[in-house]
């Protein structure tokens, strides 16, 4: 009794003030380079474009107001990584299912490091390496050679999403391979008991379970690739336009700095609702996860 | 006799239904056993043909570092010449110490500040606590173009603020604030620092708490607890947060590409000479990061591993390597600020 009570008294109570120090540092760093820099964000967003770019001070809604005229960027980035976040999904889906379920003992661990190797090589580098795949030197001379003819495949849309894909699937396989992987497999055996063939297990017992995890993929996929710029750039040739590019452009050619401020601060709010969103659908999602497995 | 006859006509009348049902249940289950070895093996292809979609690309950079030729199209041989020309390159070996510098610092100050918010978390008031959280989260969310622009609007500002009173208090000589090394530091310490705070305080809760009941209970300090017990389980968070930390500030190039001002760093100089036009002098680069990284990672994943044999826990991941779970961690947003 004495025991639990110290326990339970120990979380919470004495030494408070002290230990609690510890998080000042942070807290400092917080306010000096994440809330300063955002709040001069929002106060340029409501300010004017001085005659030779940069900021003027000012008051007006104005740059919220041309948002509405000049929105083709906005809504472009949410349709592309919208459809290449999906694009990776299908590709991811099926790898972390063989990784989770089918594979067994340390190569699983071996085939999963694996996945992650390529995503702690520098982005760029990956990027680059395609650039030279999709060159006129690379797969179209190919294809050219076996008698397809001229192909061009950098510089197009197909070489973003090939780009996507290939940079962010570890971050769509693995949150998925996870919560798989947890997934309880006498679960399959009662499926196939019951008469359910591999298509129906999948829809009925495997998507259910791996909810989460799809989920968590989904959103750490998609906000990157909203604000992406390298891959645009590099593979499409500034030809498709993503947020990351028109906030490039805004910040260091044109010298838009209050646009550009309205267009990163609805570019954050957004993140935040949508973030705020997935935490209370994920919460959901495992309660409703506990209260099946109660059943 | 006629009884028995009886019951055998039943019988044999029922098992042959039965027997009709059983033949159809074996051909069902046969089929259905078919087509999971059918849907396995096409899951096997399907993995194998996504890995070599992976490790395709990081292959040829790797080949063709070692070509003698000067186009991706001419193999000529094997050569260690752009190995040594960009050994020489002044600019590159420049952006390659600022790059370790800023990556270095990054790393030391977002595990002392990460882990320390961690532990602090747990004894702060709640509202204070969720606070803090919140901020910590908003940290990872913003996206790094965001960040980089948002630092690089908020530090010229304040410099054009500043920049006049250090002339009119100090003179002619002052020192001319302007962004550099340090800007790019700070920003990559920000985000580094909340991906620490999550690593650690995860495993901070997923930690026995009987452990350090039984220490106090044995009269041991609050410090002697924290050192004997508490620091060593949450060691392999702190290195994962650690290594995330730098291979992060090392990679990244959206941030300081807006914060870096006049000094370059080796992603900033790989994009310039990209847009160049492709010299095989980047290639040559690439390999030797690569290399760095997976040595990196193994000798990481040696010592998690030894680390845990010896304190002898054996966690989910059965001692996989560090990345995995490191990798598993990041890609997990845990807990919900609560």
């Amino acid at each position: 009794m004495a025991h639990s009570g110290r326990a339970a008294a120990g979380d919470h109570a004495p030494r408070r003030g002290l230990a609690g120090l510890l998080v000042v540092p942070a807290g400092l760093w917080y306010v000096g380079f994440l809330i300063a820099p955002l709040v001069v964000l929002v106060v340029m967003s409501v300010g004017e474009r001085s005659p030779n770019g940069g900021y003027a001070p000012g008051l007006t809604l104005d740059q919220y107001a041309n948002l509405t005229t000049r929105i083709t960027p906005l809504t472009n980035t949410l349709g592309l990584a919208a459809l290449n976040t999906f694009i990776c999904l299908l590709v991811a889906f099926p790898v972390a299912y063989t990784l989770a379920l089918k594979v067994r003992g340390s190569w699983k661990l071996v085939l999963v490091a694996l996945v992650i190797v390529p995503f702690w090589t520098s982005f760029l580098i990956r990027t680059y390496a395609w650039m030279t795949l999709l060159g006129a030197n690379g797969i179209p001379r190919i294809a050219a050679w076996v008698g397809f003819g001229d192909v061009q495949l950098l510089n197009t849309p197909f070489a973003v999403s090939l780009g996507i894909v290939y940079n962010y699937l570890p971050l769509m396989v693995l949150p998925i391979f996870v919560s798989l992987e947890r997934l309880d497999r006498s679960f399959l055996e009662a499926s196939r008991d019951l008469g359910a063939g591999p298509v129906g297990t999948i829809r009925q017992i495997v998507l259910p379970l791996a909810a989460p995890g799809i989920l968590s993929g989904i959103v750490l996929v998609f906000i990157p690739v909203m604000g992406e710029y390298l891959i645009p750039t590099l593979l499409g040739g500034g030809k498709t336009y993503f947020l990351g590019n028109a906030l490039a452009d805004l910040f260091l050619q044109s010298r838009n700095w209050p646009f550009g401020s309205a267009l990163a601060t609805v570019f954050v709010v957004g993140m935040v609702v949508l973030v705020a969103g997935y935490l209370a659908v994920s919460r959901r999602l495992i309660w409703a996860g506990r209260e099946s497995s109660l059943l | 006799m006629t009884g028995v006859s009886q019951v055998r006509d039943g019988e044999s009348r029922s098992g042959e239904a039965q027997r009709g049902g059983r033949d159809h249940d074996l051909r069902s289950a046969h089929r259905a056993a078919r087509l999971e070895r059918l849907g396995d093996r096409a899951s096997w292809i399907y993995t194998a043909l996504v890995f070599a979609f992976l490790f395709l690309p990081i292959l040829i950079v790797v080949i063709y570092s070692f070509n003698a030729g000067r186009h991706v199209t001419e193999l000529k041989g094997f050569s260690t010449q752009w190995y040594v020309s960009a050994w020489s390159d002044r600019f590159l070996m420049k952006a390659l110490r600022n790059s370790l510098t800023i990556a270095t610092v990054t790393a030391v100050l977002a595990t002392v500040m990460g882990s320390a918010s961690a532990l602090a978390m747990a004894r702060l008031r709640p509202r204070l606590r969720s606070l803090v959280e919140l901020l910590t989260y908003v940290a990872i969310i913003v996206p790094g173009i965001v960040i980089g622009i948002a630092t690089l609007i908020f530090l010229v500002t304040a410099f054009d603020w500043l920049n006049p009173w250090l002339v009119y208090l100090a003179g002619g000589d002052a020192p001319h604030l302007g962004l550099g090394t340090a800007s790019v530091i700070a920003a990559h310490t920000l985000f580094t620092t909340a991906i620490v705070t999550v690593l650690v305080r995860t495993r901070l809760q997923g930690m026995d708490r009987t452990l350090v009941e039984a220490s106090e209970d044995l009269y041991a300090t609050p410090w002697r607890t924290f050192v004997q017990v508490t620091f060593p389980q949450l060691l392999p968070a702190i290195v994962a947060g650690t290594l995330l930390a730098f291979t992060f500030s090392f990679d990244d190039f959206i941030v300081a590409f807006f914060t870096s001002g006049q000094d370059q760093t080796v992603p900033i100089y790989l994009f310039a000479s990209i847009r160049r036009g492709v010299s095989p002098q980047v290639n040559a680069i690439a390999t030797v990061l690569l290399a760095v990284t997976i040595l990196a990672m193994l000798l990481a994943g040696l010592a998690y591993r030894r680390g845990q044999r010896r304190s002898g826990s054996a966690t989910d991941t059965g001692g996989a390597s560090v990345s995995a779970v490191v990798a598993t961690e990041a890609a997990e947003p845990t807990q919900a600020p609560s």
